[in-house]
């Protein structure tokens, strides 16, 4: 499992797509939004947090269709659903090198970008903390998704239909722990329905995923 | 390791293609697997390597004994010979890659990324996987395409050591590889096509 993650980290710095690419989607996006709605800085600060969910969750479904199919393609899917690895830990270390290179970055980065929409310190802190909880469990359902489509010729289309509607707890409890943390409330129950979440995608989907992978290679 | 198979039935998208198949491989010797296109064999190979169960029947050693390569090399065009090779022995759980690039003549190459290679090259590469699996039966389908004839004699002697060593190679191809090995047409093996569902609303009888 450890030669998969590596493979997959060592595929994307490679191939240069990798950690740059939904990095500067994400700020793209981010930027967009006060074109679209103005420049006021009250209505910023009030819609920032949601826009930097919505953002960082588009970044991930970005490199979503490419987590298998790169694989499917060039037969190495085949030969690692033959090898002595469980398919499940295969589908759990390419959903960790997906988050390692989208959502860890996002984390990190989104302070900077809550710069932009005059974000107060102490919510860098409620941002940085719910997108460490929540990005992990984009990328385990995005794998899902993934793999539910890894036979079909253009299956990203209809990989963002599956998997954005799965996206929306996800996306509601960390948008609401990030408002509510800025708005000095209690945070505490969206941040752990947050990390229930994404305890449970790791704990069930691989294996959704993998024998999703299983009926696609037939 | 002998390979058994008994009253072995396989499908492709779900239709019947092969039925009934009994028999044995013994330790130390190849199988060739001849018949025409669509007489099963690729279908034969993925159903040993267990990328789809059996419609009927089994065959033992199971799939974790069977190493599987089919016309994709599943090679990394960014990453070197070298990783790729490593990276499918960590998978399988061997360490030396050494045997691998020499028995295939890739010590020059080694250090190119795969994606530079030639198709020949390349297919030479993702051959010499099959060594750093260490599993001792080989299940191959067409592993000769875009081979020279040097490369094909060097294929040649990779199985000829594989079998010397106890190992067992199932293979379907079209060229003779100059090795002794028993030939199975598969075509004796088709399986009956389902009968057609009951006369009544077939066009013909429409029109007539």
């Amino acid at each position: 499992m450890i030669a998969v993650l590596v493979r997959d980290l060592r595929l994307s710095i490679r191939s240069g797509g990798g950690f740059g690419l939904a990095l500067a989607f994400f700020l793209i996006v981010v930027t967009l939004v006060p074109f679209g709605v103005g420049p006021e800085a009250a209505v910023l600060a009030r819609i920032g947090p949601g826009i930097l969910w919505v953002a960082a969750l588009l970044a991930c479904l970005l490199s979503l269709d490419r987590l298998f199919a790169t694989d499917a393609e060039d037969g190495a899917l085949d030969l690692l659903a033959t090898a002595p690895l469980p398919l499940e830990g295969v589908v759990a270390a390419k959903a960790l090198a997906h988050w390692i290179v989208t959502g860890l970055p996002l984390t990190l980065a989104a302070p900077v970008f809550g710069l932009l929409y005059d974000l107060p310190p102490p919510v860098w802190g409620w941002l940085l903390g719910s997108l460490a909880l929540g990005t992990p469990a984009l990328s385990v359902i995005g794998a899902f998704g993934a793999a539910l489509t890894v036979g079909l010729k253009r299956g990203g289309l209809l990989l963002s239909l599956l998997v954005l509607p799965l996206y929306v707890p996800t996306l509601i409890f960390g948008a609401e722990a990030v408002r509510r943390g800025a708005d000095g409330l209690p945070a505490a129950t969206p941040l752990l329905m947050l990390g229930g979440i994404t305890l449970g995608a790791a704990a069930l989907l691989p294996f959704a995923a993998a024998a999703a992978i299983r009926v696609n290679l037939r | 390791m002998d390979l058994t198979l008994t009253e072995l039935a396989c499908a492709r998208g779900g239709l019947p293609v092969l039925a009934g198949l009994t028999l044995s491989v013994r330790s130390g010797s190849i199988l060739v697997l001849r018949g025409p296109n669509g007489a099963g064999k690729t279908t034969l190979l993925r159903t040993l390597a267990g990328l789809q169960p059996p419609l009927a029947g089994r065959f033992a050693p199971g799939p974790e004994a069977i190493a599987y390569a089919a016309h994709a090399d599943g090679l990394k065009p960014t990453l070197t010979v070298a990783e790729n090779l490593r990276f499918w022995a960590a998978v399988f759980g061997t360490r030396d890659i050494g045997p691998a690039l020499a028995a295939f003549d890739l010590g020059a190459l080694a250090h190119r990324p795969a994606g530079e290679l030639s198709a020949g090259q390349r297919r030479r590469a993702g051959l010499a996987r099959l060594l750093v699996t260490g599993r001792p039966v080989w299940a191959l389908d067409e592993p000769t395409v875009s081979l020279d004839a040097a490369a094909v004699s060097r294929f040649g002697a990779a199985v000829a050591a594989h079998v010397a060593a106890g190992g067992v190679a199932v293979i379907a191809t079209h060229i003779d590889l100059g090795l002794p090995a028993r030939a199975l047409d598969l075509t004796a093996f088709r399986a009956r096509a389902a009968p057609l569902p009951a006369a009544g609303g077939f066009p013909d009888e429409a029109l007539s």
